[in-house]
């Protein structure tokens, strides 16, 4: 457990720079070497509206957002009401002296007095926070010296003077909060969010072609490697709609190039005829599909794990696939390796589930080890015999040499129909069985190469939480919450959900004498899987479909709910 | 030139008598007379009778789904700029279903040649009317005469100033070899729309039908001429031209692409350290 934990909730209107500050103030802890776990809580407007920052400083690794809140810093008076129930007893609200104080404990800001122009707002809000929380000056300094550095040295001298001034006033006028306990800096550490992890591994893996329809929380998958295009060589597309996204990435796919396709799940809904092409045609593509609550368009901005079966069978006709749901933000960088390793490998659709909550939740990491990753399964670039050639021949593991049209004298035929060994359209009961086996026996190749759950706890439990995704953390956080209590929990997370191969998992749940699924859904679909794949009963499911993310408070207090 | 032979000789799925019969003639001729090897040729379709020309043919092909060949298809050259890439589809997989494609394909500018067999009517599900098929006219699914207004493409793809528009005819190969030769030379997006004859299911639109009112555009016609274009789009009735109706000299997608991409993008190695300094940027 760890032994800091502290939590600022930054709450405001949409367009107040609420987030900025939160980014800011993260990165500067970061490097001053506590452990950030930020999630964001925005509505589906560009202006007004009521958003959230949260943030968790700790001395551990936390991985899911707290149930109260040390500090609440208020942009507007709605923030005060909205949030004072989740402060803390002895909890410290830090508002303008232009609202009304609802708190004994309040840090009322004379913003007028620190900066003469209200856009600096965010700034003020930024040298208040530091200096509060006992950082030393020179982190906020340096980092708006970098931030406005392409700006000119008059803005950034600009900004370090109202920094300063915030700083200063709040060193001399206030005392309301303890300060954070002193930490090794670790300049080295990075600040990412689920998405960007997701977006680095996938260039690790050597992802370089991406078509994308813009879809929240999906985009910002397509915006990392955008960002990112010019040095890694990855060419990124912003297309018509998502039927065009997932068509062009098979068409890169075909042509040589390792392709990923971000969205949500309307854009997945689009995408499905063609996932159910890439089965029949072989072609590898990542699909990350960024959850929110549906149906139809939901609540936009929200998370949800609502999408799991329709990942799973989401297409018409049968092939393999592969749906992969990191729980933590490292765990994106690794699973957006592995989905294209993956999808090379075994030259079929995988798709990536993860969240609007860990999409936007940004944490702290050492930087990643590129060393750990596996080598990337490359297509056959040879081009010997080209007129015998066939590009789904049939062999003993059901994976066929995969050529790449340009190279060499070798014509590669790809296509969509039942076909034959060289990709003509056939309808021979014969071959079509053939090539039914062969799928088949794909699918056994990758059922070889799942990834097992991860078990924490005693190997007899009187209560197992059984998780997948990003719900990892709350259930850790609940469940260590549990044992500091004496009982006897134990915890078993998926981050590959499909294929699943019993044998890794089954004697976890009869070992334990209650099995509790926790999920982000309404219907328990996970929860629903385990029970047809092993016929064991799963005697409780823990849902939360409002659109939050899980905590360890919603999970403990459901635990013992009637 | 090459020998003609190369791009193999196939048992053929289609009507006796069936437009594509030429068009696929016209479209071995085409890289036969531009020294197009096979292995440099990436044909591309979705799903219709004429969809099915990527399996009639000695070439890299892509037979993908209903509506979707220009998707992949632009994706294919941007990836390989090398290979020369023809989507060839029907007018209800590239007008009807594929509409959007058909509309950001020319916004796009992809250097690829979009070859549609256009016969006014739906072959494969067996005589429904197409976004092509002529107000009023009978069908099977429309027994009352459609009613829905026809789609010009060659005027959509004038009027969006596309890089490369053309119409040509089955009943014509050399008039449709000259055309796509110049189609692919064209940098940019082209588009050549084949007048066809469906013989199953198009009564009114025949060989003969097309025969009588096609002719060719003369040397004299200025294709850089947008309003003759225009005009000369909506000669649809007695007399419909046939060639080069507009061009235009838009850039051809590409030329804001990254520097340091390797070609056939995806063949090259992940620059690790190019991949630490980006890593760098979240400290």
């Amino acid at each position: 457990m760890p032994t800091l934990d502290r939590t600022i909730i930054i709450a405001g209107a949409a367009g107040q720079g609420l987030v900025t500050v939160g980014e800011l103030l993260s990165k500067i802890l970061t490097r001053a070497g506590y452990e950030i776990f930020a999630t964001q809580h925005y509505m589906s407007r560009i202006r007004g509206g009521h958003n959230s920052f949260r943030l968790r400083i700790s001395d551990l690794p936390r991985y899911a957002s707290a149930d109260n809140y040390d500090i609440l810093f208020a942009f507007d008076q709605d923030a005060t009401t909205l949030h004072s129930d989740m402060l803390h007893e002895g909890g410290t609200i830090i508002l303008s002296d232009k609202l009304d104080a609802v708190h004994k404990q309040c840090v009322r800001i004379p913003f007028d007095k620190l900066s003469s122009n209200p856009r600096y707002e965010n700034i003020v809000a930024l040298g208040v926070l530091c200096s509060l929380l006992g950082l030393e000056r020179a982190l906020p300094e340096q980092l708006l010296s970098e931030r406005f550095a392409s700006k000119g040295e008059e803005i950034v001298q600009e900004n370090i003077a109202v920094l300063t001034s915030a700083y200063e006033w709040s060193v001399a006028h206030s005392d309301k909060c303890s300060q954070l306990p002193k930490m090794y800096a670790h300049p080295e550490r990075i600040l990412v969010n689920g998405n960007n992890s997701i977006a680095l591994g996938a260039m690790a893996a050597g992802v370089k072609f991406c078509a994308f329809y813009p879809m929240t929380p999906g985009s910002s998958v397509a915006q990392t490697l955008i960002n990112h295009s010019e040095e890694m060589g990855v060419v990124v597309e912003q297309v018509e709609d998502e039927i065009a996204a997932i068509n062009m990435a098979l068409g890169a796919s075909y042509a040589g190039a390792a392709s990923l396709v971000p969205t949500s799940g309307g854009g997945f809904a689009l995408m499905t005829e063609a996932i159910s092409l890439a089965g029949v045609m072989e072609q590898p593509v990542v699909i990350v599909l960024a959850q929110r609550p549906g149906p139809a368009t939901g609540l936009p901005t929200r998370t949800e794990q609502g999408d799991l079966l329709f990942s799973m069978f989401g297409g018409h006709g049968e092939f393999p696939r592969i749906v992969l749901a990191p729980s933590t933000i490292e765990e994106c960088f690794e699973m957006g390796h592995r989905a294209v390793s993956f999808a090379e490998r075994y030259q079929t659709p995988v798709i990536l589930l993860t969240d609007q909550f860990l999409a936007d939740a940004l944490q702290s990491l050492e930087t990643y080890d590129l060393h750990s990753l596996g080598q990337v399964h490359r297509p056959d670039y040879s081009d010997t015999e080209p007129a015998s050639y066939q590009r789904y021949a049939l062999t003993p593991d059901g994976i066929s040499p995969r050529r790449i049209p340009g190279i060499g004298k070798t014509t590669v035929l790809a296509d969509s129909h039942a076909h034959n060994e060289r990709g003509n359209i056939t309808e021979d009961k014969a071959l079509r069985n053939s090539m039914v086996k062969k799928m088949l026996l794909k699918e056994s190749s990758i059922r070889k190469d799942v990834i097992p759950p991860r078990y924490y706890g005693n190997s007899k439990p009187d209560k197992l939480l059984i998780c997948w995704g990003s719900s990892e953390g709350a259930v850790r956080e609940a469940a260590e919450s549990r044992i500091e209590h004496g009982e006897n929990v134990a915890v078993l997370c998926f981050s590959q959900v499909y294929p699943l191969d019993v044998t890794q998992f089954i004697h976890y749940l009869e070992n334990a004498k209650e099995r509790v699924c926790i999920e982000g859904n309404a219907f328990g679909q996970f929860a629903w899987l385990l029970k047809g794949l092993t016929c064991i009963p799963i005697e409780k499911n823990i849902s939360r479909y409002d659109g939050r993310p899980l905590t360890a408070g919603y999970i403990v207090h459901k635990m013992y709910e009637e | 030139m090459r020998d003609i032979n190369e791009y193999g000789q196939y048992s053929e799925a289609w009507c006796p008598g069936c437009g594509n019969f030429d068009i696929l003639k016209a479209l071995k001729q085409t890289l036969a007379e531009l020294d197009i090897a096979p292995y440099q040729a990436a044909i591309v379709s979705g799903i219709g009778q004429a969809a099915k020309v990527p399996h009639y043919i000695t070439a890299n092909g892509f037979n993908g789904l209903h509506g979707r060949a220009l998707s992949s298809a632009q994706a294919i050259k941007i990836i390989n700029p090398e290979l020369t890439v023809i989507a060839t589809s029907g007018d209800g997989c590239t007008y009807g279903e594929g509409g959007n494609h058909f509309l950001a394909a020319i916004r796009r500018n992809v250097d690829m040649v979009a070859l549609v067999h256009d016969n006014q009517v739906y072959g494969l599900t067996k005589g429904q009317a197409s976004p092509t098929t002529k107000e009023g006219q009978i069908t099977k699914a429309q027994p009352f005469g459609v009613t829905n207004a026809p789609f010009n493409p060659v005027e959509v793809a004038i009027a969006m100033r596309a890089n490369f528009v053309a119409r040509s005819f089955s009943g014509n190969v050399p008039h449709l070899v000259e055309t796509l030769k110049a189609a692919i030379a064209h940098p940019g997006f082209a588009l050549v729309d084949v007048f066809q004859p469906c013989v199953s299911f198009n009564k009114v639109n025949t060989f003969g039908w097309y025969k009588k009112r096609c002719y060719e555009l003369g040397e004299d016609y200025d294709s850089t001429n947008w309003n003759a274009a225009i005009q000369k789009a909506n000669e649809l009735d007695e007399q419909i031209p046939i060639g080069v109706l507009y061009t235009n000299n838009r850039p051809a997608y590409g030329g804001h692409l990254a520097k340091k991409l390797v070609y056939p993008i995806g063949t090259g190695e992940v620059d690790s350290a190019a991949f630490e300094s980006v890593v760098k940027k979240y400290s």
